[in-house]
Order: C-alpha cells, then sequence, then structure tokens
C-alpha cells in the first residue's frame, strides 16, 4: 500500500505524479528512531498513491513545495513538529509554524530544535 | 498608494476560531497574505503515545467539535481496517446517518455565521433556529448535541429504535420545509448576491490544483466527494456530488445548502434501508500494521493515516483535516479581493481552525 522508494528518486516522482494530474493530498511523517520516514499521499479520481522515503535524522529533505505548492504547509508543519529542515521550501517558516519562537523541542520528537537564523527577508 | 500590512485576526468578529492573516493591501484591494497558525495547537496526534486504541476513539472527537462524529468513524475504519474487523452493516447504515446529521448541523451553522458575516441577522437567526432541529436529533438519540460518541472500534455503541426513526424523519421533514422556505432567500436575495457573487473567484484549476477539497472544491465545479468511494453504507446509497460552476462565495454557499437537502435525503434512504440484527462486534487484541481511511466531512475530505506496532498505544497517527488542505485555496483566493470582502471570502471556505491544528 505505500510504497518504499530511494531518496534519490524522490523529485522524479513527485514530478510524475505532477505530470499524470494527480492531487497532493498531503504528507505524513514518522519518527522510526534511526530514521524520520516521509510518506507522500496523492489522489486522482479517489484512488490513492502512496510512497515513503527515510531519512537519517540529522539530514534535512528535499522540499516538493516547488512542484506542489500546497505542500509549503505540510513541510512546515513537518518542520515544527519534527524538528527538521526542508531544503528549498518555497515559503520556511523555521519552525513558528505553528510553535512560537520560545519552544526548544519537537513535540513528536526526542531530538532538540536548533533555531537558524534566517537569511531571507521577510521570513523571519 | 504604498502597500499596507493589515493584521486580520487572530480574533476577529467573523472568526469563531483564531486565525491570524498577515494581509498586504494597495489602495484598499488585497496583494498577499500570509498565515499565521498555532493558537489552538493542542498536539492532539501525540495523545496515541498515552492512550490506547479505544480511548482515542473519544480524543479524536475532540479534534473539532462539529464534525465529531465523522473523525471517529474515520478513525475507527482505519483501526478496523488493520485488524481485520468487519463492521455489522446496521452498524454501517447508523454511521451513516449520525454523520449525514452532522453534515447538517454543520452546515446550518456555517450557513447561519455567512448570512452573519454579511450583516443579514434575520436570516442568520433563521439558520440556526432550523439547526436547532437537528440538534434536538441529535441529543435525543446520543444524549449529546455535538459530540455524540456513538462510534466504537468494531460498530456503534448507540441504537436507533423504530419509534425514534419515524421522529427522525417527522423532523426532517420540518426541517427541510423552513429550509426550502429560505432557499428564495439564500439563493436569489439581491443583497446575498451582492456580498457573495464574485467574491474569493477560485477557478476550477486553481482549486484543484492548490489540493482544495469538498464544498471549496465541488463550488469550484469539481465534481469529487469522497463518499463516492462507497465506504461505510454509502455503496448502497443514491447521490451524487453536489457542484456549481463559479469558484466564488456564492457557489459555495449554494453547494453547502443543496448538501443540506441532500444529506436529509441520504438520511431518509438511511433509515428505509436500515438493516436489522447486531451494531457491533467484539474487538480482541491490538493492531499491527499501517492503514491509511478517508472519508468526507462537512469541509471535505478527512484522512487519517495509522501505523501500530501490535501494542494497545498506536505508533503514529496522522490526521490531514479539510481545512487544512483548504487554505492554499484561500491564499490564492484572497488577492484581488476588497479589504472589505475578506472576511465573507475567508468565511467562505468554512474554516475550522481546531481541525487544522490538532
Amino acid at each position: 500500500m505505500i510504497e518504499r522508494i530511494k531518496r534519490s528518486e524522490l523529485k522524479n516522482r513527485v514530478w510524475e505524479m505532477k505530470n499524470m494530474g494527480y492531487r497532493l493530498v498531503t504528507m505524513s511523517s514518522v519518527d522510526t528512531g534511526e530514521d524520520i520516514e516521509y510518506i507522500y499521499h496523492f489522489d486522482k479520481d479517489l484512488n490513492m498513491v502512496n510512497f515513503a522515503i527515510s531519512v537519517p535524522h540529522g539530514e534535512s529533505p528535499e522540499s516538493i513545495s516547488e512542484i506542489y505548492g500546497s505542500a509549503l504547509l505540510v513541510e512546515n508543519e513537518i518542520q515544527d513538529h519534527f524538528g527538521v529542515s526542508f531544503t528549498g521550501l518555497a515559503l520556511d517558516f523555521k519552525g513558528s509554524f505553528f510553535l512560537e519562537d520560545e519552544v526548544q523541542k519537537a513535540p513528536f520528537c526526542a531530538m532538540s530544535i536548533k533555531r537558524q537564523e534566517s537569511n531571507a527577508e521577510g521570513n523571519e | 498608494m504604498a502597500p499596507t500590512v493589515i493584521p486580520f485576526g487572530p480574533q476577529h468578529p467573523v472568526l469563531p476560531e483564531p486565525l491570524h492573516l498577515q494581509i498586504t493591501v494597495v489602495d484598499e484591494v488585497v496583494s498577499e497574505v500570509l498565515p499565521k497558525l498555532g493558537f489552538v495547537h493542542r498536539g492532539l496526534e501525540n495523545l496515541v503515545l498515552k492512550r490506547d486504541i479505544h480511548q482515542m476513539v473519544q480524543v479524536v472527537e475532540r479534534v473539532c467539535g462539529i464534525c465529531s462524529c465523522i473523525h471517529a468513524h474515520t478513525y475507527c475504519m482505519a483501526i478496523e481496517e488493520l485488524m481485520d474487523v468487519q463492521v455489522p452493516p446496521r452498524a454501517d447504515y447508523l454511521r451513516i446517518i449520525w454523520g449525514e446529521l452532522h453534515r447538517m448541523h454543520s452546515h446550518l451553522l456555517w450557513l447561519g455565521l455567512l448570512a452573519d458575516a454579511f450583516g443579514f441577522e434575520s436570516l442568520f437567526m433563521q439558520c440556526w433556529k432550523i439547526r436547532e432541529k437537528v440538534m434536538d436529533i441529535q441529543e435525543a438519540t446520543s444524549g449529546n448535541r455535538v459530540i455524540v460518541s456513538v462510534n466504537v472500534v468494531g460498530g456503534v455503541r448507540r441504537e436507533l429504535t423504530p419509534e425514534q426513526c419515524t421522529w427522525i424523519l417527522e423532523t426532517l421533514e420540518e426541517v427541510e420545509k423552513e429550509l426550502l422556505e429560505i432557499k428564495q432567500v439564500f439563493i436569489d436575495d439581491f443583497s446575498v448576491q451582492k456580498r457573495t457573487r464574485g467574491v474569493g473567484i477560485l477557478s476550477r484549476e486553481e482549486a484543484y490544483e492548490s489540493g482544495a477539497v469538498g464544498p471549496t472544491l465541488r463550488g469550484s465545479g469539481v465534481a469529487q466527494d469522497v463518499r463516492q468511494s462507497g465506504y461505510g453504507a454509502y455503496s448502497e446509497l443514491d447521490f451524487e456530488p453536489v457542484t456549481e460552476p463559479d469558484g466564488d462565495s456564492y457557489s459555495r454557499a449554494k453547494v453547502r445548502f443543496r448538501e443540506v437537502l441532500q444529506s436529509i435525503d441520504l438520511v431518509r434512504q438511511g433509515i428505509s434501508r436500515l438493516p436489522q440484527g447486531e451494531s457491533r462486534v467484539k474487538v480482541k487484541g491490538w493492531p499491527e500494521g499501517e492503514a491509511i481511511s478517508r472519508t468526507e466531512q462537512p469541509r471535505g475530505e478527512l484522512m487519517y493515516y495509522i501505523k501500530a506496532d501490535g501494542s494497545k498505544h498506536l505508533e503514529r497517527m496522522r490526521i490531514r483535516t479539510p481545512t487544512f488542505a483548504n487554505i492554499p485555496g484561500m491564499l490564492k483566493m484572497l488577492p484581488g479581493v476588497d479589504l472589505a470582502n475578506v472576511p465573507v471570502a475567508v468565511l467562505s471556505i468554512d474554516p475550522c481552525i481546531s481541525c487544522t491544528e490538532r
């Protein structure tokens, strides 16, 4: 039901879904201990396609917000909850989309969040 | 005129719940919008680590009061799939009867709020007056007005007697009659159209592209409704998705208005075909594996992802609520809207913030 794919295949697979007219339903993320698993859920005519990548703790997953603009909300949510940083995120709230700036721990993950200094205007 | 940044919310007369939008306007016309969430974030998904799978039914009902029944239904569907539990046919029907009652009262609540947002106080009160009859049905059949708490893993824990079914049908006849009386106002009235037509336009392509769901998607002409997938008893009921083509706030209001009438019809069908027999099976053991379940809430598609490891606690529960999916669409529809119309456009997606933030 959920296909596990390589991390390097992600962008191509997401582009494929986009070109076939699939809608991004959402993303889910699970802390498996060693890795964080990111599951991508798509839908077309009520048929779902789900695939997942695993990314080790401390490494940054790639954002798909350049392909599906609506992904930026869920990616920001995952940043808040799991203390990770997506690369290439179209609008980056840097861990304060849901949470306040003073929060130092990711609720869904044993890791602590290290706040990054904003390097883009208007993204603080 | 230079761009001006205006904070919209988190406390705003038109919003029943806190949502903050940073709106940039040029000459009182919106040019850009940035959302900020987190005012009612409760971390309910994380409670799976502390509550067992049966207790979690009560937790998910509290993700959102207005569509609590459908949250519990969706969660139970996922657990039942993992545990290979076959729910009795009667429970499938009872679940959709209470679910459609929820859709009715949610839409009537929203129609009233919309009327209030554009300053039509008597219409607001008429909608809520009609809604009370639906609330009475929920209270009489479940003991609660809003959080009916009928679903359990394995079926439902309340029954409908033949006398209650007759009374529900009689009450819904009154609801339908009163609704049709205000239809002329909601659909044809000049002032309603003046405040909603052409406000917050979301084209068919934009709606689909942004991942919009429910009446927000169907109000842009896309005929997609998760109930078509036939979960529960829907595969045995006759209905078509309600759509409107224009993609504005008026279209979204018309979709919801027509969906109340559709829900009345679905409850009638459900009661007329209600099978006899058990409404609950005993569930033993704990789930293991991954499951995804989807249902159609009043605001649109609801999705649960569940991961279980065979213990009494789930490993992970992820909830994607419809408002979360409709926010990108809302951000697309707002640029170009007059500042004075922003409350109507925001309200037109029926935002549920406690759902969105969980």
